[in-house]
């Protein structure tokens, strides 16, 4: 009997504690919003242009496998914006070399790891090859975001799929369930690192880095809601596809050009 | 049946258990504490807050018109400055403590220029170790406006081998008049007015000579003793002047 009387006290004593509690962190964390789905706030900005709203924006990005050089310089600039180790298998974009042979194997390689095996197209008869960059495909139906069991991984209402890195509890289970591979563990910070479309450079205006830099412009990138973008105009005059469509991910990467082989 | 006492205490107790649980739950726990929304808007202000590096492709208009204007019209013109000069953005706020590096080197243009066959056709591509080799690309094409060098097309009409010989030789930015004075007649009439040809040691060393005579000359040429280099021969018996070759 005393023993739940002294429970019951402690309870009457616990709630009003938690109550204070409650105000203050409602108090830290200042007004609550709306809800609605994350974005920068629409703060005024100084030199009188329009406030960003990302409620008014869609990204994604096009890529035309005709043009591509293979020359690496994006994946050597998202390294540089991004702060992506400097080191091999880092890597939020890189290109692949398709080798497709007349016997009808496909040998892919990943060019940006430096190493160049020259051999491997001298053996075969070759029947085509090209390159074919690849980054995060910022999917409409994420895998990534569903696996994540600490909700760090989300997409941004303007659609970039971002990663909380406070939350972040470096399971792995995102990079499992990423069918493109697009995903690493930064291995300073141990958490899981990817492709944000540069969601700092482009919230201001700017191109992501390696659209930036591609010398024979491979890469488009634009606002899938702005009728006059170039993304949209790119997906109009384009015959478009998605790498694994059949995934129903929804890929905000269209690529022109891509060989049936590409996966 | 009657239910025991014990058992309907028990069960209020439960019930009052349960009920505080889910008022601490929702209405007492802030929702800062457990709304991922809040979370997120946090992580997305802190993307955004990320520096920039690359300035992009219309920063650098204001202070190097003239290479701005020089690219816009070459080959290059889709190559934005960033793509060579790297990330430039604090060079674009303090231009006098940070500049961009130069990429001066032989290694860096065929970066996108080497032959590969899965590039796509008709992209310039060039063989680097049969192409000019170990000269800087940059002293024969310009980064900026990268034509294939030209020589003048007038000699080259009828001296097509010698010029092509040149062009690709160390002294293919030298011009045929530099070192051979054509008259104008040359053109219409060659076998009747010959041009000059170099007649002694000392006009190789005005640009050769390690002394004092060379001083005006390029500084790329690589320079000889002209007192003993070659003894007593004249420089031609040695080097053919349009692929001159020193260095073994
Ligand atoms: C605010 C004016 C300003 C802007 C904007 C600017 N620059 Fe410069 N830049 C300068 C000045 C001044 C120098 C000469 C600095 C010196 O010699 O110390 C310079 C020098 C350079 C050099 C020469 C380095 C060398 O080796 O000689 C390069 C390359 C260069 N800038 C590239 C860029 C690029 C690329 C951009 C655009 C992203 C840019 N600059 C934007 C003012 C500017
Ligand atoms: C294809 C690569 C490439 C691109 C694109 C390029 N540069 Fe350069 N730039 C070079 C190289 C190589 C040099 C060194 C030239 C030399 O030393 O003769 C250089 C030199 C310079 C210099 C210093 C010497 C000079 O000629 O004044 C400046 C300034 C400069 N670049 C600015 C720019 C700007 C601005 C742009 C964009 C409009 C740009 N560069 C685009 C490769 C490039
Ligand atoms: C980032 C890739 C890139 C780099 C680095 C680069 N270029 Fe280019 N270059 C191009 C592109 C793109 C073109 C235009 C091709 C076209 O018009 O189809 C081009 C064209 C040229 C051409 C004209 C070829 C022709 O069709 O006659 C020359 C010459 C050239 N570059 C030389 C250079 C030199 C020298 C350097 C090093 C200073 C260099 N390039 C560095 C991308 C690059
Ligand atoms: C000694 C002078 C010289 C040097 C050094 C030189 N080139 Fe050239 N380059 C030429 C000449 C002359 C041509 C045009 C004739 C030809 O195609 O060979 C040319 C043509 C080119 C072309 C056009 C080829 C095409 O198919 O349209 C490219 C690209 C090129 N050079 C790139 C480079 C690169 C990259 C380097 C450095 C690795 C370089 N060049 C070094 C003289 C030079
Ligand atoms: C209309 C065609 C033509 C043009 C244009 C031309 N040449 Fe000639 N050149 C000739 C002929 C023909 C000869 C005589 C060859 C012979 O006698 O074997 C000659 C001879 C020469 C000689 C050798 C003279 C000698 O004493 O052996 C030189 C040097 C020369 N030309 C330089 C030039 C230069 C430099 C230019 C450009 C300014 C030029 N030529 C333009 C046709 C031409
Ligand atoms: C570095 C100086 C130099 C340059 C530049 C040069 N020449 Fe000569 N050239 C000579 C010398 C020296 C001789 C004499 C060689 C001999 O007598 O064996 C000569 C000889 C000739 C001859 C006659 C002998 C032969 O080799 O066929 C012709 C024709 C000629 N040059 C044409 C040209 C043309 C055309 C150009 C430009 C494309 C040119 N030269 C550029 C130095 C030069
Ligand atoms: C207008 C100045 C000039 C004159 C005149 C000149 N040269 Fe040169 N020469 C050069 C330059 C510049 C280079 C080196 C180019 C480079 O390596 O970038 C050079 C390179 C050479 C080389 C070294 C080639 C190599 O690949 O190592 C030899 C040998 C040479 N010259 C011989 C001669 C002879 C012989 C004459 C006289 C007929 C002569 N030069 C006249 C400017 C000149
Ligand atoms: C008897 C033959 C002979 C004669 C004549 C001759 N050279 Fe050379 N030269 C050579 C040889 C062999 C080399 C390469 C080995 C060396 O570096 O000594 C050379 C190298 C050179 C080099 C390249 C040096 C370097 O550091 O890359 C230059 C420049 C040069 N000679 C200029 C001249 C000039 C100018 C004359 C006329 C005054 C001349 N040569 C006369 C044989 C000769």
């Amino acid at each position: 009997m005393n023993e739940r009387r002294a429970f019951l006290k402690g309870a009457i004593v616990f709630f009003p504690a938690g109550g204070i509690l409650s105000a203050l962190a409602r108090e830290a964390a200042g007004a609550e919003s709306a809800g609605g789905p994350p974005g920068p706030a629409p703060a005024g900005q100084p030199n009188g242009k329009k406030a960003y709203n990302p409620a008014d924006h869609l990204y994604g990005m096009g890529i035309e496998i005709d043009k591509c050089i293979g020359c690496n310089r994006c994946a050597v600039a998202c390294k540089a914006e991004n702060d992506v180790p400097d080191v091999p298998f880092y890597f939020r974009t890189w290109v692949e070399r398709y080798t497709i042979a007349r016997d009808a194997e496909v040998l892919v390689e990943n060019i940006s790891l430096g190493s160049r095996k020259e051999t491997a197209q001298d053996v075969r008869e070759v029947l085509r090859t090209f390159f074919v960059p690849k980054l995060c495909n910022h999917c409409a139906n994420p895998p990534c975001v569903q696996v994540c069991p600490v909700k760090a991984t989300f997409t941004t209402a303007d659609g970039a799929v971002i990663v909380d890195d406070k939350r972040c509890i470096g399971c792995r289970y995102c990079i499992q369930a990423c069918p493109y591979g697009a995903r690493y563990l930064h291995p300073k910070t141990k958490t899981a690192d990817k492709c944000t479309f540069c969601y700092h450079r482009v919230v201001k205006g700017l191109q992501p880095a390696c659209v930036e830099v591609c010398p024979t412009q491979a890469r488009v990138f634009g606002d899938l809601k702005s009728k006059a973008s170039r993304l949209v105009r790119f997906t109009r005059m384009n015959k478009i596809h998605v790498l694994k469509p059949q995934l129903n991910t929804e890929p905000k990467v269209y690529y022109a050009q891509l060989d049936g082989e590409v996966r | 049946m009657k239910v025991p006492e014990q058992v309907r205490r028990l069960a209020l107790l439960i019930a009052i258990l349960a009920g505080v649980t889910l008022l601490a739950r929702f209405v007492l726990i802030p929702r800062a504490l457990v709304s991922t929304d809040l979370h997120w808007a946090e992580a997305v202000q802190r993307e955004v807050a990320k520096p920039v590096k690359f300035a992009g492709a219309v920063a650098c208009q204001d202070c190097h018109e003239d290479v701005v204007v020089k690219k816009a019209k070459g080959f290059h013109k889709g190559v934005t400055c960033e793509t060579c000069h790297g990330p430039a953005a604090k060079h674009t706020e303090e231009p006098g403590a940070v500049t961009p590096p130069a990429p001066r080197d032989r290694r860096f243009c065929p970066a996108c220029h080497t032959y590969d066959p899965s590039r796509p056709t008709g992209f310039p591509q060039i063989n680097p170790t049969a192409h000019n080799p170990l000269k800087p690309c940059i002293s024969c094409h310009n980064a900026h406006d990268p034509v294939p060098p030209r020589v003048p097309r007038e000699c080259a009409a009828c001296h097509a081998q010698i010029e092509r010989t040149k062009a690709v030789s160390s002294h293919a930015l030298i011009a045929c008049t530099t070192c051979h004075k054509a008259p104008e007649r040359h053109k219409s009439a060659p076998r009747a007015a010959l041009p000059s040809k170099p007649e002694t040691r000392e006009f190789c060393g005005t640009c050769h000579s390690a002394g004092t005579a060379a001083k005006d000359a390029p500084k790329e040429a690589p320079k000889v003793d002209l007192s003993t280099h070659g003894g007593r021969s004249l420089c031609w018996e040695c080097h053919y002047p349009h692929l001159p070759e020193g260095r073994t």
